[in-house]
Formats: C-alpha cells, structure tokens, sequence
C-alpha cells in the first residue's frame, strides 16, 4: 500500500512539489538561522576555544564573562601557582586596542597576550611566521580575516607594521583563529608586551591559565583553587557554557533568532500543513473508494503518514542541503560575517524534529478528515 | 424458513439470494430534522442475475445500494449480505467482507488518476495484500477481457469516458467478487457507451455465482436487466420480473 500511497502522493506533481517546498523552506529557515545562532554563541567564547593547552581558567571572582574584564594584581600567579595540584600556571592578557594602520586609519582589536616563555595560549594555527617570532622586538601575530580588515586589498605578507598605544608593532606571524563575536582582528603578542600596548593600568593580568598535574581532576582543582585564592576558576569547558550563559541571558540575541525559528516553523507548518490538508481533501474521495474497496482506517492512517514522511524527509534533506549549501558557499566567498559558521549535527536533529512534527500536525489535519470519511460518500 | 434464519454456509449461498433485505429503514439527522430515506424496504438480489434499481433522483436508491454494499447501517430491518448476517458483520470484519466479497462500479469511474489502467485494476488485489507485480499481471488479463488490454498502460486522463467506465469495470471483477455493485454507472456516458457498458456488465461480469446490481435512471439500459426494482419516495414501488431477457 505504500506504492499506492507514493503514486497517490506524487501524481500531481506542482502540490507534490508544493508540499516539499513547504517543508524544505520551513527546515532551511530553523537550520539556517538556528546554526547561525548557534555559531554567533560559539563566537562569543572562541578565545576559550583557541586556548587548548590548559585545564583550568582562573579570573576574577566578579567576572561574568570572557570579554568584560576585571584585571588582577600579577601576585594572583603565585598564589595559584601554589596550590596543590597545580602543574603550571601562567598569565594571559586579553584586552581591546585601537590601532593605527600605516595609512593612518583606525581600527579597534582584540589584544592577546601570552605567556612570555612558553607562548602557552598563542594561536593554534599558523599560516605565516612561528610562535618564536612573538619574541622578534615589537612581534605580533595577526589573524588573516583581520590581516584584511587592517590592510584591505593588499597582499597577506609579513613586516607590516602598526601603531597601537603610539607604540610600534610588527607583523611577525599570520595565524588563524576562531572567528570571534566581535569582528575585530585577533593580534596576539607577548605578555609583556601587550602590557606595552595598552595604555597604563595598575592591574593588566586579565587571566591565569593553569594545568592539572596528572591524575588531579579539572573540576576538583578549579574548587581547590577557588578555595585557597578566592579568585573565579573553572575548567575550560565550564567557563566556555558560562560565557555562553551570559550572553543568552544578558542580550537579545537568544529572542531574535528564537522569533526567526519560531516563524520558520509555523510557515512551514502552514505551507506543507495546508497544501498536505488540501491534497487529502482532493483525494477523500479516492480515500472513499479505497475504503469501499475494504482498506481499514489503520492502513489509510498507514498510507497518510508514508506519504506525510516521505514529504518530510524530503523536504527535510532539501532544507539541510540549502543550509549548508548556504554556510560552504559564504566560507567560499570569504564573508567574514558567517566564516567559520556550519549546520551542527545538534541543529540537524532539531530540525529533524521540527520538520517531524510539521509533518504530524500537517498530517492530522489530513487524517481525521479520512477517519470520519463514510465510504458510502463514494455513492454521492 | 427466510433466508436470513440459515445458517451462511458454502452450500446454502450459491443457490440462495445474493443479497436479501427485509424491513430495512434508514434514516438520517434526529430530532425534527429526520429524514427518512427508505421506508421497510424487502428486496431480494439472486445470483446469476442483473438486478436494476430505478426510480426518480432522491426515491432512495443510493441509500439501498450503500446498506447492500455494507458502506452504510441500516436504522431497522434485516439484511443479509452472500449468506452472513449484516448485523455479525462490524468493523475490521466487515471491511475485510467487503474486499473479499463485492465489487464496485462508480458513476465518475473513481480511478485513481496517477495510476495506469493496469494499476488501477490491481488496486483491490494490492488492498487484500497480493504483491504488486503480479497483481498487476492479472490487471492487465481482465484488461484484455473488458476489450482494453492495448492501453494498459494509458493513464485515465488519455481514455474516453467508457473505456474508463471498462477500466473500472475490470477493477471492480479483478477480485472475483460474488456481488457487484453499480451506482448509475452510465450516467455520465453517451447512449452508445452506456449500453456497451451494460452489455459488458451482462457479458462478463454476471455469472452463476455472481449477482450485479445496477442503480440507474438511465430507462435506456432497462432491457439489460433481470429484474427491475422500482423505487419510490423510499419504498419499493414494484418488481418486475424479466425471464425472457433478450440480451441473456
């Protein structure tokens, strides 16, 4: 019965077609806007991303997130360094910095500031230049989607120079980096000469990266260094939902999208519900004919929701492939905007979801319509 | 002793009546806005024999053919349907009866138009759960019979109106039903293609132990039937008895 349904479903191909483009454009719109929800809220913690050598975060006790800062006296190192379990610690500057480009134009950026010795926390990913570099007089490593920010449409090379603080800087090395929130370009440099950078403060250490000894817990550790210092510390996965819990409960962001995927689903649901509830309504009669024929309610129900899923995943896979379609083809083209964003397996099954249940109230329209069909209509 | 007091079994069905009604009442809405649509019907439909059903538009006709067919309950009566008791015959049962006992033949052919010819005929087998391919086979064998078995793979909309009348014929007898039910199957031909219609009913679809029934209005067809039960305003108005049929 499944082929009579499928050939009943696609017969009449424009609401065939029809019932798809509901569905697809429905799931195009939950995956598409739900993914750059999600990409802008991994933004917001990409520096937390990028630093993978260390365990624990430790920051000021009042810090709510990566970016609003609260800087701490650098006596704060050794007491973590201290604490039991401990394997290393280290500083790390994380600040914004308005920058003047050598044709006098200016930018504002994300100042990174890592340990002097051991570069832990400098870029993952170079693509010019080494992590020895950063101690080159004056060296900074720039990101390549900010390389072309400060100096557009000239070619990615080293030696350019640029003035931060009225200080001079060089670019020593080009790194990629995860996109962040904000679209600034990402410089990382040392420690000590990030302090140079930024104009005077009385505290500048903005973070304390710190390593577990083998064998010690991260999340013990952090209670252990909280305990004993009074300072915010937590492990890096902890602290990167934290950052993100800020901002969905701090900005509009979570509502917009929310409004977006929201709408994108009850259109769907009202393109692929109505063309769905009008194609049964076209066919009760045919459905009268079939119940005649001695087809029970349970197979009719059967029949409906094949062809309700088979609109579904239809529709669902043209929606995912658009999406991604989307994301690839903006990564292609270089848009800074989007870069880096993609369709997470997460938002794929939320939009499976979404799309399984456009299908279902789409189809119980349709089937109550056919349950409480007489199959004597056949005779009217 | 009635028909209706037997015990349905294999023997008693082939000689007895295909279909016998007694007292049967149908009435539809409640209340002051009742309507009665048949008033104490008693008919008998025999095997072997086209029985014809006529009178005026709204005498009640369809409503009978319906409560025959098992598509509809009568309010009061008794009717028993090839030897079993329509009152045993309820939800999944009767369903099931009703794909492996009667045919049908619409007025507007309801055929399935994104289906050929062949498939539209195998439609019943595929309902009673017979594999496509096969069944489609035999489609095409009942196509030929109905004189229609060069466009087996024509959809409906490529054939005339009595060659998708034929279509629905072979698709109602695919089953090899022991009654069939016709509602005005003419109605919406020409003069010519109702009456090679009827003769096709006649020709291929009566058999000993099959019994045709025909609702129509069409008093062009009149001769083609055994019997014809007139109808009106409800009630059975006469029955006339055709032995010396000349199309038999």
């Amino acid at each position: 019965m499944n082929w009579l349904a499928w050939k009943m479903l696609t017969g009449d191909r424009a609401k065939y077609f029809g019932i798809v483009f509901g569905v697809a454009f429905g799931s195009l719109l939950i995956a598409q806007q739900s993914s750059i929800f999600v990409g802008l809220m991994r933004r917001t913690s990409s520096q937390i991303l990028d630093v993978t050598e260390a365990d624990v975060w430790v920051m000021d006790q009042r810090q709510q997130n990566v970016d609003e800062i609260r800087p701490m006296p650098d006596n704060r190192l050794y007491q973590v360094r201290g604490v039991e379990g401990v394997a290393w610690a280290v500083r790390l500057y994380k600040g914004l910095v308005r920058i003047r480009t050598d044709d006098g134009q200016f930018r504002q950026a994300i100042l990174v500031g890592v340990d002097d010795s051991t570069f832990v926390g400098a870029p993952r990913q170079m693509k010019q230049g080494e992590h020895a570099d950063l101690r080159r007089p004056d060296g900074i490593v720039v990101d390549e989607a900010g390389y072309r920010v400060l100096f557009p449409g000239q070619p990615v090379e080293l030696g350019r120079t640029l003035d931060m603080n009225d200080r001079r800087a060089v670019v020593v090395g080009i790194c990629d980096v995860t996109p962040p929130f904000q679209t600034f370009p990402v410089i990382y440099t040392r420690y000590s000469q990030a302090t140079q950078f930024i104009p005077r403060e009385r505290n500048t250490l903005s973070f304390i990266l710190a390593k577990a000894e083998p064998g010690v817990d991260k999340d013990e550790l952090s209670a252990r260094i909280r305990h004993q210092t009074s300072l915010q510390a937590m492990s890096w996965d902890d602290f990167f939902w934290f950052n993100i819990r800020y901002y969905l409960e701090n900005t509009g962001i979570p509502v917009n999208f929310g409004i977006t995927v929201t709408l994108g689903f009850i259109v769907g649901a009202a393109i692929a519900g109505q063309t769905f509830y009008l194609f049964t309504l076209e066919n009760l009669k045919q459905f009268g004919s079939l119940k005649a024929m001695g087809v029970d309610n349970l197979r009719l129900v059967g029949m409906i929701l094949f062809q309700a899923m088979a609109v579904g995943l239809m529709g669902f896979g043209i929606g995912i492939g658009m999406a991604a379609g989307f994301f690839e083809a903006m990564e292609i083209s270089g848009q800074a905007d989007l870069r880096g964003m993609f369709v997470p397996w997460q938002v794929i099954a939320m939009t499976a979801a979404a799309v399984g249940m456009i299908v279902v109230v789409a189809s119980l329209l349709s089937l109550r319509r056919v349950l409480v069909l007489e199959p004597a209509v056949v005779f009217k | 002793m009635s028909a209706l007091d037997q015990p349905a079994t294999a023997s008693n069905v082939v000689t007895g009546s295909a279909v016998v009604c007694r007292g049967v009442t149908k009435e539809f809405g409640s209340g002051d806005s009742v309507v009665r649509a048949l008033r104490g019907i008693d008919v008998d439909v025999e095997f072997g024999e086209l029985t014809l059903l006529v009178g005026p538009s709204g005498c009640g006709k369809t409503t009978l053919i319906s409560i025959i067919a098992g598509l509809l309950d009568p309010t009061e009566g008794e009717v028993e349907m090839l030897g079993q008791d329509r009152r045993n015959l309820t939800g999944r049962k009767l369903v099931q009866f009703r794909a492996e006992n009667i045919g049908f033949v619409f007025q507007q052919y309801n055929l399935l138009p994104s289906l050929t010819a062949a498939e539209n005929v195998a439609v019943p087998l595929l309902v009673r759960g017979q594999e496509r391919l096969p069944s489609i086979q035999k489609a095409v064998e009942m196509l030929d019979a109905v004189g229609l078995g060069d466009r087996a793979n024509s959809m409906p909309s490529q054939l005339s109106g009595g060659q998708q009348q034929r279509v629905a014929i072979a698709r109602s007898l695919v089953n090899q039903p022991r009654l069939l039910v016709c509602d005005e199957p003419t109605a919406a031909l020409d003069a010519k293609s109702g009456r090679n219609v009827m003769g096709l009913l006649r020709d291929v679809a009566l058999s000993s132990n099959r019994a045709v029934i025909v609702v129509t209005h069409d008093n062009r067809v009149y001769d083609f039937g055994d019997r014809i039960v007139s109808m009106s305003d409800g009630r059975v108005e006469c029955v006339e008895e055709r032995p010396s049929n000349p199309h038999s």
